[in-house]
């Protein structure tokens, strides 16, 4: 089990409350993590990845374990801690505009 | 004919969407909102077959585009497909700088329900192209032979980015759709999007190289009243224009007007030479002259304008209006509306004579459109 946070807006999007959930078949990774949240929440496409490149959209960032994953590859493996669902993946909307 | 009983206002603003409506008299306002609160709104609006169906365009710098879908006027709302892929290889337009851009999507900036199917539905984006949904949104494709035209790469940005912005759909020829993008021009299909030519002959733009070239033009907006499509009505950056021949040619308008820069234009429920405008000092100051925000309106299809001011600022007014922001309703006596970037949403029940504000204090208005209860 992984855990999420989402940013404010995607939760009210999801109609999430608070962490959210997702499993992940195999390894964890940032690209297994947004596909099975995508999956379980289908709203949350295009919103966190480009639809057709699947890159990350430029103002989202992510972050684990007090480190900002952001420029990792979509198949780098995820830290242990959020592999066993011991800390969140966070999905952070950057910092613009006041 | 259905009775008439009164009106609801969709307006998108900077920060969300609200719904504003009245009975016939238009004197009370419940005010519903914000919807998709800190989201761009930039348009929401009914679909003519059903009024409960509804449409909106959200929208953020940080997570991309939605499209929500209503069924119950607005009360609640679902998320439907926000996937808008260009057919092919998107190609390149034209940057500010005259250099070839490559096609972005970035945002929808106007969505058009059809006239007689409430799944149907068309919306304008940026960079510009026109796209229809034929599922009530579940799934949007582009109607591409616009793109196609040849001309694609001399359009290029206003100021507002490269944007689709009027779709109008005539409901007497069938297929027949009228589109205006800024900064290309106005375009024409006669045969439901299949096919598109541009239809900008009479315009002239100082602002590009040839002011009489076939695309490159800034249009603002255009409109048209029912009863008699061929007559369309634009808001170009600069000027007034009227065709009478569906965009076939246009002829200038702005007569007396004291500026002819402005955004929005409209027609009357009722009346179709009967046509109004907000005019804006100029291009750089976009903010109405003097300080003083007048609707202009014209009883002859342009040319001879009377400002209209009762109820409206008449000092220290530096808003804007724009290019979605005005709408008219069907009642009796039709009823005027528009919204400015001050977030105040006025409204006339005597076709422009007297105005009031709905709501003064709202995010920047981005767009009004209303729709007529029965």
């Amino acid at each position: 089990m992984i855990r999420v946070v989402l940013p404010a807006h995607l939760r009210t999007l999801a109609q999430a409350n608070g962490e959210v959930t997702v499993e992940v078949a195999g390894k964890a990774t940032i690209g297994s993590v947004l596909d099975a949240l995508e999956a379980t929440y289908p709203m949350l496409q295009g919103t966190i990845r480009d639809h057709v490149t699947q890159q990350r959209r430029p103002f989202v960032r992510f972050f684990a374990c007090a480190e900002d994953l952001s420029h990792d590859s979509a198949d780098a493996p995820l830290p242990d801690a959020v592999a066993s669902g011991t800390e969140p993946f966070l999905i952070v909307g950057a910092i613009a505009g006041g | 004919m259905a009775n008439k009983t009164g009106v609801r206002v969709l307006v998108g603003t900077r920060k969300g969407a609200f719904i504003l409506t009245s009975d016939g008299k238009r004197e009370k306002w419940e005010v519903s909102g914000p919807h998709f609160a800190g989201w761009e709104i930039y348009h929401l609006k009914g679909s003519p077959a059903d009024p409960n169906r509804l449409y909106a365009s959200q929208s953020s710098g940080w997570f991309g585009q939605l499209i929500q879908r209503s069924s119950d006027g607005g009360k609640t709302w679902e998320p439907v497909d926000n996937k808008f892929v260009y057919d092919g290889v998107p190609g390149t337009h034209q940057w500010y700088d005259g250099t070839p851009h490559p096609w972005e999507f970035k945002r929808v900036w106007h969505i058009e329900p059809s006239l007689n199917d409430p799944d149907t539905v068309y919306a304008g984006i940026e960079d510009a192209a026109l796209f229809r949904s034929t599922d009530g949104g579940k799934s949007w494709g582009e109607l591409s032979g616009l793109r196609g035209h040849g001309s694609g790469p001399r359009w290029q940005p206003g100021a507002g980015g490269m944007c689709l912005h009027t779709i109008l759909l005539d409901p007497s020829v069938s297929g027949r759709i009228f589109i205006a993008i800024s900064a290309a021009g106005a375009f024409r299909s006669d045969d439901a999007g299949a096919t598109w030519r541009p239809i900008n002959q009479g315009l002239r733009s100082e602002h590009i190289p040839d002011p009489t070239a076939e695309v490159g033009h800034c249009v603002h907006r255009i409109a048209m009243h029912p009863s008699r499509p061929g007559v369309l009505f634009m808001q170009k950056h600069w000027d007034v224009m009227r065709s009478d021949n569906a965009g076939d040619s246009w002829r200038e308008v702005s007569g007396n007007l004291p500026t002819d820069f402005g955004f929005v234009i409209d027609v009357h429920a009722h009346e179709p030479e009967t046509i109004y405008v907000v005019p804006i000092k100029s291009d750089s100051e976009h903010f109405p002259l003097d300080g003083k925000l007048r609707v202009y309106r014209s009883r002859t299809g342009g040319n001879d304008w009377e400002p209209l001011s009762k109820g409206l600022p008449q000092s220290d007014c530096y808003v804007n209006v724009l290019r979605d922001a005005m709408a008219v309703d069907s009642l009796d006596s039709c009823g005027i509306y528009f919204g400015t970037t001050g977030g105040q949403v006025y409204a006339s029940a005597d076709a422009g004579d007297n105005w009031s504000p709905i709501v003064r204090d709202l995010p920047a208005v981005l767009s009004v459109e209303v729709q007529t209860l029965s």
